[in-house]
């Protein structure tokens, strides 16, 4: 292996004296080559290219804030948005509940109209009743005295042979109730 | 058979048309092909890339605005922001010598005797590059701050007897600077490819040897293989470094007084 690199060296310095990275033959070529080279590439990449690139950086840059703007705008607009729906949600509610509490009130007072009027009509009839109820009571008891009045003449009339007046039976009625 | 396992093979330069100026040799070579791919590849990719220049963009050009923001970011971070004046300089240095070393990784290239070439492995290429990113620290910061520039050797804050041990070494190190730039990336391309070759042929070699070695050429091959992704590490890594090397050193042209 040795001697076989050592003839491939050889090989390499048969055919070319330098060694080729350092020979002296193509510098002024290399130079003249690579000054024409890099100056066309400079002059490419400086005119046409680079400011080609930076201005799509550029320009997206600017499009981004742009955008950033126009979204912090827009955010506030929601945000004003949302606090009029909030605010105008409020308002609604309140009347809502107001209208609410109305209603209420109004149920509240018909209910105790038609609880008055109930009681009234109630109060009336029971008045009524009891009037009668006395009436009838009274003509009962008025019924009883004459029966008690009639009843005692005839017992008088036929025991002890009296003739008692109805008038007189009723007096003597009156007189043994009160007694 | 030498060919095949010859590490050095591949760093040969071959004319493609010759062309001689002035007894200089200017020859249209592969080096040359494959400098003039890169740009082609660089700027057509880049283009294409940002052909639609959509506000969402996509994959294509999500990597062209990567790559624009990633050197932006490195010169802001080394340099400041007064260095973004140097952007369109070292994001052509970056991808110039990104493309060279990528296409330095590809085997066999649509190119002349279809081998692959990287002429970031050439150390005059590095030392060019090199010497432009110095001429142009020097050049501007004698522009921009005259005599102050001087001020890099002579860093604030130090007692001044020290100055006499400090501003030789800031000196020594500056003029150090273009020759680590440039041999850091010469050296790491050199290296890399060298190995990569050298296990390559282990392989060949392994499998001309008989059948009882041809098995044993696996574990070159699982090396190779290893090798070829830590490879295209050091490629996009020695590109960064160079960048960002020279990021700083343009930051010491933009304000020298504080380093």
């Amino acid at each position: 292996m040795l001697s076989q690199d050592a003839a491939i060296e050889t090989d390499a310095y048969e055919g070319n004296a330098a060694f080729p990275p350092l020979d002296p033959e193509y510098f002024a070529s290399q130079l003249f080559w690579l000054a024409i080279s890099f100056i066309v590439l400079y002059f490419l990449l400086s005119r046409f290219i680079l400011p080609r690139i930076g201005g799509a950086i550029e320009e997206r840059r600017d499009r981004i804030a742009d955008d950033l703007d126009a979204a912090a705008q827009m955010r506030d607009q929601a945000d004003e948005t949302v606090k009029a729906y909030e605010k105008s949600l409020a308002e609604a509610r309140a009347r809502a509940q107001s209208v609410a509490a109305g209603a209420k009130a109004e149920a509240d007072a018909e209910i105790a109209e038609a609880v008055r009027e109930a009681d009234a009509r109630l109060d009336a009839q029971q008045a009524e009743s009891e009037t009668r109820i006395r009436a009838a009571r009274d003509k009962a008891l008025k019924e009883v005295r004459k029966i008690a009045a009639g009843a005692a003449a005839e017992i008088s009339g036929r025991l002890a042979g009296l003739d008692v007046a109805p008038a007189d039976a009723e007096k003597a009625v009156d007189a043994v109730r009160k007694g | 058979m030498a060919d095949a396992t010859n590490p050095i093979k591949q760093f040969e330069i071959h004319p493609i048309a010759e062309l001689m100026v002035g007894g200089l040799n200017l020859s249209f070579t592969n080096s040359s092909y494959f400098m003039v791919v890169s740009v082609i590849l660089v700027s057509g990719l880049l283009s294409l890339a940002m052909s639609k220049r959509a506000l969402v963009p996509g994959r294509a050009q999500s990597v062209a605005e990567l790559m624009y923001e990633f050197v932006a970011g490195m010169i802001r971070s080394t340099a400041g922001d007064d260095g973004l004046k140097f952007f369109p300089f070292v994001f052509t240095l970056f991808a110039f010598i990104l493309m060279g070393n990528m296409l330095g990784m590809m085997p066999y290239f649509p190119a002349p005797d279809f081998h692959g070439f990287t002429f970031t492995s050439h150390l005059i290429v590095t030392v060019g590059l090199a010497m432009t990113v110095m001429t142009i620290v020097i050049g501007y910061g004698i522009w921009k701050n005259g005599f102050k520039f001087l001020k890099l050797f002579v860093p604030s804050g130090v007692p001044a007897p020290l100055y006499l041990i400090v501003t030789p070494i800031e000196i020594i190190s500056f003029l150090s600077r273009p020759v680590s730039l440039s041999v850091r990336l010469f050296a790491n391309m050199l290296a890399g490819h060298i190995l990569l070759k050298v296990f390559a042929g282990f392989i060949v070699m392994l499998g001309a040897a008989g059948a009882g070695w041809a098995v044993v050429g696996v574990l070159p091959l699982f090396m190779v293989v290893a090798l070829t992704a830590l490879e295209l590490l050091v490629a996009f890594l020695q590109a960064y470094v160079f960048a960002v090397l020279t990021c700083i050193y343009l930051s010491d042209a933009l304000h020298p007084g504080h380093h």
